[in-house]
């Protein structure tokens, strides 16, 4: 079976609520069928509006959105036939969880049999047999939140829409739920498109992240690539922690640059900076930088201790290095820990190929 | 580990649980201090007055202490086909002589009077031989009186006498159902041309329940569209709501018969647009369609503040999970939605149903003769004939049919679904 590469196809769309200001602009966005997409993003970054219009809650101001090669603008939402996981569950509290999930089954009209087949279904698919007559108030926060999934894929729909659906819950609860939802994705090959602020769950659980700032998608691109390969510097900021240099491109060849800072050079690997005079903000993961570094690296510093922070399983150091006092280090905690100590100087190196300069902040 | 707990003591050796009892008792005691004004105010103003009412609809008293001896010698009075014994005579002369010296035997023909006609005259027959001084006490006593008037050898008047033996009578509430005891004591229907007080609570009862379906389909989309209109524009329309409970009733009566009457805004209205004809403007005032207007206008806060209380919590997101699962914006509304606002329909339509059935000015004065409900009743007789014991027992009434309904309901729909704010 071939799997359509353009199941739901968002063509140039434009939103606007108040017709000044565009949430949502230009929006050119493939999905293929059965794929895990993530529209990750900071509140107002216009990820929930484009949400909202595929499931039809919204309609989009300009452009048109596709569902398998089908125009869906003008088809209201409850013949779209797409499920949707809320924020806040929006489970039915007049209802046992048997009538919630039974209830898009119902309104399609099944047979009572195989309503009870398909319910049965979906609640071993989230693990909650026999909690069919609990009434959602008696249930605890993450089985809530099974329960507003099992609901969202009882009537076997094409698409499942995910909006912020973990942000209720504590931190544990919330891994775990994390690795279901993926685990339910896999096993049923359903198309979903899960919307989040936390990047750590988009990278987590995606095929694809749409980084979203500003109504525009800054980067579509697969976890590592998206984390290791950050395009410009609101993604290399937004996912993952990143330390920044501010400079002036004084050198540029193939695949290195010289980068002036206030009162030093570094070297960097240009992504997109073009050319000399360029203003650019090198982006530097914590964990590309070595201390002590046993092989030859074409950046080499000292910096001076700031601040040591114990986190169990790896140690930040906040370091003094180049003029800034906010270059973070983590740490791994092995046996062959150093003794870091505050106001000590260290030695510092990293490759040029992880540093990434990128545009001006 | 051994099982028994140590006793735990305070730094001053009193044991824990002493110490700690002693402290809530002392809050207890501070907690019921600060409601007790609120209690007694209460016990003064409501349990004390209902029970006054209580007592006064029931009582009979009056009589019971005017004649003591006659409704002791009745006991004895056995074979009631036959007129009673020489020792009833003789106990009612001697209670009559005694009212007689009192100026006290008008109120008793009066009230005999009520029980059956025709006693007036009788005891007034008996205080003039009693003033003339004609009654020989040293013979039969049965004899004098029988010869006075036929109908003191009619057994019914005394059967009539013999009724009103009991302290407490539930006549009033029988008057109030258009019912009575009848000679032999059996509860009788009064004729058919008489029953006003039955088409009353009828009516009382049909005009309360419209009324609370008015205003229930009047204020449910206003209570939705205040819940869902954004803050700057429900702030408008919460004022216009509420407007009506910040004009005092009287007024807002009033201008209601400035609407309502013939030569009125409307029916003038309605004559512009050619609806109806100049010479034949409908009434609808002093019947029941002005009751119906006035009192939904009136009662429509009532209605719409619950319901607006109950929709204010419901998540929107509920109504768009129920389209996006497949359910037309009805079936979202009529299973999701609907549901969900019960407990403030139960709330708005029991407080709108309460006041309505018990209301008063309004009907009053916009009812004319066809509108006027039970409680104008209830006012007519303390004000008007001063049958006060009648006016509380209609009240009892009252009280105790909104009870009903409030027991009905719980069992409907249950008390603890009720949601007033």
């Amino acid at each position: 079976m071939s799997k359509n590469p353009e199941f739901v196809k968002f063509d140039k769309v434009d939103k606007s609520y108040d017709g000044k200001v565009l949430v949502v602009k230009d929006l050119q966005l493939d999905i293929a069928e059965g794929e895990f997409i993530t529209m990750l993003g900071p509140s107002g970054s216009g990820k929930t509006t484009c949400l909202m219009m595929l499931a039809g809650f919204e309609t989009p101001t300009h452009g048109e959105i596709l569902l398998d090669g089908n125009i869906i603008s003008n088809i209201p939402p409850h013949k779209r036939g797409i499920g949707m996981v809320f924020q806040n569950y929006a489970l039915f509290p007049h209802m046992t969880v048997y009538e919630n999930l039974a209830f898009p089954l119902r309104v399609r009209k099944v047979e009572k049999d195989e309503i009870d087949k398909k319910v049965d279904k979906a609640l071993s698919m989230v693990s909650l047999n026999g909690f069919e007559t609990r009434m959602p108030a008696q249930l605890s926060g993450g089985q809530q939140q099974r329960v507003a999934v099992a609901r969202a894929l009882v009537f076997d729909p094409a698409v499942v829409l995910m909006d912020e659906p973990l942000g209720a819950l504590d931190k544990n609860l919330r891994e775990s739920m994390q690795y279901e939802i993926k685990h339910i994705h896999e096993s049923i090959g359903v198309t979903v498109v899960y919307v989040t602020h936390d990047q750590s769950e988009a990278l987590t659980m995606s095929n694809r992240i749409a980084v979203f700032n500003d109504g525009k998608v800054q980067q579509l691109s697969d976890p590592a690539e998206l984390y290791e390969k950050p395009v410009n510097s609101f993604v290399a900021e937004f996912i993952g922690e990143n330390n920044t240099f501010n400079g002036e491109v004084v050198d540029i060849d193939k695949d290195k640059c010289k980068v002036k800072l206030a009162n030093s050079e570094i070297l960097a690997n240009p992504i997109s900076v073009k050319s000399k005079g360029e203003k650019t903000t090198v982006s530097l993961r914590p964990e590309r930088a070595l201390i002590n570094p046993s092989e030859k690296m074409d950046n080499m510093f000292t910096g001076k201790i700031e601040e040591v922070i114990y986190h169990g399983d790896h140690t930040r150091v906040r370091l003094n290095l180049l003029g800034s006092s906010e270059f973070i280090l983590k740490v791994p905690n092995s046996t062959s820990n150093l003794e870091l100590k505050v106001s000590q100087d260290i030695n510092i190196g990293w490759n040029s190929i992880d540093a990434r300069a990128l545009d001006p902040k | 580990m051994s099982s028994e707990t140590k006793q735990i003591l305070t730094t001053d050796g009193i044991p824990l649980e002493v110490s700690l009892k002693k402290a809530e008792k002392k809050n207890k005691i501070k907690a019921f201090l600060l409601v007790a004004p609120l209690l007694l105010f209460l016990v003064i103003t409501y349990i004390f007055p209902i029970g006054d009412m209580f007592m006064r609809s029931v009582d009979d008293k009056m009589i019971t202490n005017m004649l003591p001896k006659t409704f002791k010698a009745m006991e004895k009075w056995e074979n009631l086909e036959e007129l009673p014994p020489e020792e009833v005579y003789r106990s009612f002369y001697e209670d009559y002589k005694l009212l007689a010296e009192n100026q006290q035997h008008g109120k008793l023909g009066q009230r005999l009077n009520k029980e059956k006609n025709g006693f007036n005259t009788i005891t007034k027959k008996l205080f003039r031989q009693i003033k003339r001084k004609k009654i020989d006490e040293s013979v039969s006593i049965k004899e004098q009186i029988n010869k006075l008037h036929k109908r003191w050898r009619n057994v019914e008047y005394w059967l009539a006498i013999k009724r009103t033996a009991p302290p407490y009578t539930m006549a009033k509430y029988l008057k109030g159902m258009d019912m009575y005891f009848a000679a032999d004591g059996s509860i009788t229907q009064v004729e058919e041309d008489r029953r006003i007080h039955r088409i009353l609570w009828l009516r009382t009862l049909e005009i309360a329940f419209f009324v609370t379906l008015f205003s229930f389909f009047m204020g449910y989309p206003i209570a939705h569209l205040l819940a869902t209109l954004p803050m700057k524009y429900s702030n408008l329309l919460m004022i216009c709501v509420l407007l009506p409970f910040w004009t005092s009733l009287l007024v807002r009566t009033a201008s209601w018969m400035i609407l309502l009457q013939q030569q009125g805004l409307v029916n003038d209205f309605f004559v512009m647009i050619g609806l109806v004809g100049d010479d034949n403007r409908p009434e609808m005032m002093y019947n029941k369609v002005g009751t119906y207007v006035a009192m939904t206008q009136i009662l429509l806060p009532f209605m719409v503040l619950p319901l607006y209380s109950v929709m204010k919590t419901i998540s929107p997101s509920l109504m768009r999970a129920g389209k996006s699962l497949g359910g037309t914006p009805f079936v979202a509304f009529w299973k999701v939605y609907f549901p969900l606002t019960i407990p403030g329909i139960g709330a708005g339509c029991l407080l709108v149903f309460i006041l309505a059935i018990g209301y008063y000015i309004t009907p009053a004065l916009v009812g004319g003769a066809s509108g006027t409900l039970i409680s104008n009743q209830i006012a007519f007789h303390m004000k008007t004939t001063l049958d006060w014991s009648f006016a509380s027992a209609m009240g009892l009434m009252l009280l105790t049919g909104v009870l009903v309904i409030y027991w009905i309901y719980n069992k409907l729909v249950g008390v603890d679904n009720i949601k007033l704010g």
